[in-house]
């Protein structure tokens, strides 16, 4: 590609429209315009500059304000349809069918096609995916494209720099020093403007004062941050990285902790604790007659040791002892357990007394652990109560035969042999909750329910997500950015003094105007300059606050 | 002209990382749901639990056999279908190399000694007191099957309830050389 000779004799690339070393428009638009657009300091955008083999094609896409703008705006639409119904992760459904059927229940013909495009899973989708992908590509793009010529342009930009460049600034002045002695004229404005806090570089008869160059960066580091936030997004999908699963633990249990292997938890107790205060009038209008304190569930971590298979309980290690509340996980090696859901008084053990039917006479009790009842209870000598058949939850009969519909003793049901001294062969009952016994024969003797223990159930989270440094990482950053090129100016003052004896001002801010000029009338009445004008203001009100955009 | 070159490496090498970024993403996120569950070839992760007679089985003490996991609960009927065919299998495969492990989810000792005696099964039955088999195996509804091959790799999940018929040709398939 060839390279645009300036008139000082210096090499720009192809593109460049302010010579990067003198600063005479190079572009004929660049000559016609009164005011240069300083936008990158004129420096070429690297995507303008080749446009040959195929890769080039593709990063110049990329590079183009108007296809990222395009794809923020695409990707906006795009996420904004995720929000008409529920996603599919929301919806309490175990099925995959009965997801599907819960979109058309609840939202008729449009649900079902709202799930049947996959809009119910949008996020995940791979569509969605490549969008946020390419918007990556953009945002990389078209950072590198412009930030890194303009870094060189000003890294390398010169002290001196030609007339038409300074007559070229919004802001110049011309003229001869208002008041003493010009030679002297340079020396006072470094003075004042270092104390400014300016940078200021000399070069014979020619002076540049250049401030809070780094603002310029601050576009660049806003992009970094996005792209840490999106990296640590894409680190979700890979997996161990990212861990959300739920498990009901009971009172007394010892489980292994789903998505977290070679841990184990025991349930010690599970605490519901009431406000037990009078009810407020806000709460009898809402017919709440209790506000819950407290959720808790004391647990211990258990480990199993190194080398050790699964389901091989015997040698665990006790490394944390817990109470789990609400916003009070228990944190261990990476992982966070959270209070999310409890049930009460599930049935824990039941009490029963054997008596005679007639007399009424007791022969003793007995208590039944419902999660590990044993096959016979001693009584007394030649009295004992042995259980043929145990059905933690009751279902009904089929063909005659009782069923359980789960593991759980929701509704136990049990078929007791009673054996007594006056009925040494045993009398056989069928116990149930709710119902009179079931007896084969008329039995002498009964089962008389006496009491119930219960217990409660903890429904704990599991979440592990090691991206969410990164994430937070990536949002600093990205607020950095954002400050930064907010909240500070780059400001830039030439000076020359001519060879006629009167000087040539011209500066530039990308942003606050205002602010660069405040410094310019401290500069200027202290080094009796001559007054500058702003040939913006002069043509055209309007557009007096024009900033440049980056 | 060199310098062209490099350009060229250098935008290829940008775009390609990030297509492969994206690339990645997606397939891992296509396969996020597979990757925890258990497939066909994948090494049978090992375990060891209690039967009923207090002894431990760990499932890499048979290796060379083939191993028949079945996983039940008493309160499943399909489980209570499946049993009987599954123990006049392994009474034909017992001394071919084929295994039966019978692993009850987390019921206690008196209820799974009761099923046993009331269905006269004489294979192992271990019971997973603390499900973490269960959950290393991904089983979700039972009862669920899983065919390990004497180099103990999971050869086969079969889904859900098993014909007698199909319990065979199973068997048959883990049965060692």
């Amino acid at each position: 590609m060839e390279k645009v000779k300036c008139v000082c004799g210096h090499e720009n690339p192809f593109g460049t429209k302010i010579c990067g070393k003198c600063g005479r428009p190079l572009t004929e638009e660049a000559k016609a315009q009164k005011v240069l657009d300083m936008k990158y300091d004129g420096s070429a955008i690297r995507s303008k500059t080749y446009n040959k083999s195929i890769i080039d094609k593709i990063w110049n896409f990329f590079s183009s304000v108007k296809v990222g703008v395009s794809l923020i705006v695409i990707t906006l639409i795009a996420s904004s349809f995720g929000t008409f119904f529920p996603q599919k992760f929301n919806i309490q459904a175990a099925t995959e069918a009965e997801k599907a059927l819960y979109y058309e229940q609840n939202y008729g013909t449009l649900g079902k096609l709202y799930y049947e495009l996959g809009l119910s899973d949008l996020y995940n989708s791979w569509w969605y995916q490549i969008l946020v992908g390419l918007l990556a590509i953009s945002i990389i793009v078209a950072s590198l494209d412009r930030g890194i010529p303009l870094y060189k342009s000003l890294k390398n930009q010169r002290v001196k720099r030609h007339e038409s460049f300074m007559k070229k600034q919004r802001i110049v002045a011309h003229g001869p020093v208002t008041e003493g002695d010009a030679s002297k004229t340079l020396d006072l404005i470094a003075e004042k403007m270092s104390k400014l806090r300016y940078k200021v570089r000399r070069d014979g008869n020619a002076l540049l004062a250049e401030k809070n160059r780094f603002a310029r960066s601050g576009p660049y580091i806003n992009h970094l941050g996005l792209i840490i936030f999106l990296f640590g997004l894409m680190l979700r999908f890979i997996p161990g990285f990212h861990v959300d699963e739920a498990m009901w633990i009971r009172e007394g249990e010892i489980r292994a902790i789903p998505g977290m292997d070679g841990y184990y938890l025991e349930n010690e107790k599970f605490i519901l604790e009431t406000y037990d205060n009078e009810p407020t009038r806000a709460q009898i209008e809402q017919g709440v007659s209790k506000i819950a304190k407290n959720y808790q569930s004391d647990v211990k971590l258990y480990k199993q040791p190194e080398g050790a298979v699964l389901g091989d309980t015997e040698n665990l290690d006790l490394v944390k002892e817990y109470s789990i509340r609400v916003n009070h996980p228990l944190k261990y090696d990476g992982y966070s357990i959270y209070q999310m859901d409890y049930r009460l008084n599930e049935f824990k053990s039941m009490t029963f007394g054997l008596t005679n039917k007639q007399s009424g006479e007791s022969l003793g009790t007995l208590t039944i652990d419902l999660t590990n009842p044993e096959k016979e209870y001693v009584l007394g000598e030649n009295t004992k109560v042995e259980i043929l058949n145990y059905y933690p939850d009751f279902s009904g009969l089929k063909d005659g035969i009782p069923q359980t519909a789960s593991q759980y003793p929701n509704n136990p049901a049990f078929v007791f042999k009673m054996i007594t001294p006056d009925k040494p062969e045993g009398e056989i009952s069928f116990v149930s909750i709710g119902a009179a016994p079931v007896e084969a024969g008329d039995n002498e003797y009964k089962m008389t329910f006496k009491n119930v223990e219960t217990r409660n159930v903890s429904g704990l989270a599991i979440k592990k997500d090691v991206t969410i440094p990164i994430l937070i990482v990536g949002g600093i950053v990205f607020l950095i950015g954002l400050a930064i090129g907010s909240y500070w100016n780059h400001r830039r003052l030439w000076v020359q003094q001519l060879e006629d004896g009167t000087l040539l001002l011209a500066a530039h801010t990308n942003k606050n105007w205002f602010g660069l000029k405040k410094d310019l009338n401290v500069v200027t009445e202290y080094a009796h300059l001559p007054q500058y004008i702003d040939q913006l203001e002069e043509n055209d009100e309007t557009k007096r606050e024009g900033d440049d955009v980056e | 002209m060199d310098k062209k070159k490099k350009r060229m490496v250098i935008r290829g090498l940008i775009l390609g990382l990030l297509a492969c970024a994206i690339i990645y993403t997606i397939y891992n996120s296509a396969t996020k749901d597979k990757v925890e569950v258990l497939q066909d070839g994948d090494k049978a992760p090992d375990f060891e639990l209690v039967d009923l007679e207090g002894n431990t089985h760990r499932l890499s003490d048979y290796k060379g056999q083939g191993v028949f996991l079945n996983f039940w609960g008493t309160w499943c009927e399909p489980c209570k279908k499946e049993m009987p065919a599954l123990e006049r299998q392994y009474q034909q495969f017992k001394d071919q190399g084929v295994q039966v492990l019978a692993v009850n989810i987390a019921q206690s000792n008196f209820e799974v000694q009761n099923y046993v005696d009331q269905l006269h099964l004489t294979f192992p039955v271990v019971i997973d007191k603390t499900k973490s088999v269960m959950q290393a195996y991904n089983v979700g509804q039972l009862p669920a099957s899983f065919l390990i091959d004497p180099e103990g790799k999971v050869k086969r999940i079969p889904p859900g309830e098993l014909s007698e018929q199909q319990i065979q040709t199973y068997m048959e398939s883990i049965k060692p050389e």
